[in-house]
């Protein structure tokens, strides 16, 4: 249990996504201007980071990597087919999205409206893809990879909801005016990931 | 006077038809519009500090200047040959599945130049890790298919490809060598700063290497960018 816990704290603080790697930035930036947008597309991602992450982990312990398909008949062990991967996952993720959002629509419909065009937006959110790709990476098994797609998702929704609360703020600041909007988010972005390295080497 | 009016309509259509036909048939390679094309995003319109594109796998490969030149590279591949292949079919592809449709090619590019990597320059394939993957979710990439080539002609949008990947090469290119220069005193992998200055107490700025000072360089340089190019200061 200890490593499990380690991994998530890992995953939120340590290795957040967004401060760390600089996934997601493009949703990142562009949706952080109002708190309530960036809690409903931080809710949005962890949802489907836990969705698709482990979804990826079987297709590709199942399917992709060397001995995989020794499932199905011992003839196809030696098949390896990870050059697959990226097509998949990717396939994975735009099919799980749409179908979290026809699920939504259906029996959350408040929820629906209030993600709005969040939902679709999630395919091309490089924080998905980038779990995905991490899990394979790091070789992750199955717990790991559920813990690590919770953490990365926490992470990303905290960044985004810390960023969102201080571009408010700044509305009443003076700004340089060639400084406003992309910049000053970049710089704040930066000075907020400082602050999170503080929590490297944290383990219990 | 009248015989000026009466052969100047008669002369200049004989002048001008010859030229006009082909432009309509089809325009130079380089007219003047497909050159604008390919120079606006290196500056005027560029991906990473203008359109806000491709920030996301940019900002991790720029601590030295061999990863973002490979990067940038891939970038600008992926993005050419998505924008014309998905230009030449375009009028094929039903408008409710073409996120999927663009996903598919761009995926199958992005396995290309990462299979390309592993075989020829395996240490760099290793260094990017899941940056190469991530090219599948570059917003230049998606950004520009839905822009761009979804409604222009193969040519153009194999040019926009080129000009928006370049344009986010140039900016990867000015991070890295800041990084790679503050941050471990050399270029390119060759040491720069003599060893006399470490000698005589220079250091490196340990907070170049680290993921947040790629964050201040990129802030800093939209700044410079845009109080030099006013128009752009109110864009986002």
């Amino acid at each position: 249990m200890q490593p499990l816990i380690n991994l998530l704290i890992k995953a939120i603080f340590v290795e957040n996504v967004i401060f760390a790697f600089f996934l997601g930035m493009c949703s990142y930036l562009a949706i952080s201007k109002k708190i309530k947008t960036a809690f409903g597309l931080g809710i949005a991602v962890i949802f489907v980071m836990i969705l698709t992450t482990p979804l990826n982990y079987l297709i590709l312990r199942y399917f992709l990597q060397e001995g995989a398909l020794g499932w199905i008949h011992p003839s196809l062990a030696s098949v390896d087919l990870t050059f697959l991967a990226f097509i998949l996952f990717i396939s994975t993720i735009a099919g799980a999205v749409q179908l979290v959002e026809i699920a939504f629509e259906r029996f959350l419909p408040a929820l629906y409206t209030s993600l709005g065009i969040f939902l679709p937006l999630i395919t091309v959110n490089c924080s998905i893809l980038g779990a995905s790709l991490f899990m394979q990476e790091r070789r992750y098994d199955f717990a790991e990879t559920f813990v690590f797609s919770i953490g990365a998702g926490v992470g990303f929704f905290l960044a985004i909801v810390l960023l969102a609360a201080v571009r408010e703020r700044l509305r009443y600041s003076n700004i340089p005016q060639p400084l406003q909007g992309l910049g000053i988010a970049m710089i704040i972005t930066a000075l907020m990931g400082l602050a999170f390295l503080s929590f490297s080497g944290i383990q219990l | 006077m009248s015989t000026e009016t009466t052969t100047a309509p008669t002369t200049v259509p004989a002048l001008e038809t010859p030229a006009a036909v082909p432009k309509k048939k089809s325009e130079a390679l380089f007219s003047k519009k497909n050159v604008r094309v390919l120079r606006d995003p290196l500056d005027d319109n560029n991906p990473i500090t203008v359109q806000i594109l491709g920030v996301c796998s940019a900002l991790a490969v720029t601590v030295q200047m061999k990863p973002a030149l490979i990067m940038a590279l891939g970038v600008t591949l992926v993005t050419a040959f998505s924008s014309l292949t998905l230009s030449l079919i375009r009028d094929s592809v039903p408008n409710r599945i073409r996120i999927i449709v663009q996903l598919i090619v761009v995926a199958t590019l992005v396995t290309m130049v990462d299979q390309l990597l592993k075989a020829f320059m395996y240490d760099v394939s290793k260094q990017l890790s899941v940056f190469v993957g991530l090219i599948i979710t570059n917003c230049i990439v998606m950004g520009r298919l839905e822009a761009f080539a979804m409604a222009q002609k193969p040519w153009p949008s194999f040019l926009d490809g080129i000009g928006n990947g370049l344009g986010y090469g140039l900016i990867l290119l000015a991070v890295a060598t800041i990084r790679e220069l503050f941050g471990s005193g050399s270029l390119l992998g060759y040491k720069v700063v003599p060893q006399w200055a470490y000698d005589h107490g220079y250091v490196n700025n340990g907070l170049m290497v680290l993921p947040p000072a790629a964050l201040f360089i990129i802030g800093l340089l939209i700044w410079w960018h845009r109080s030099r190019n006013r128009k752009l200061v109110n864009v986002s």
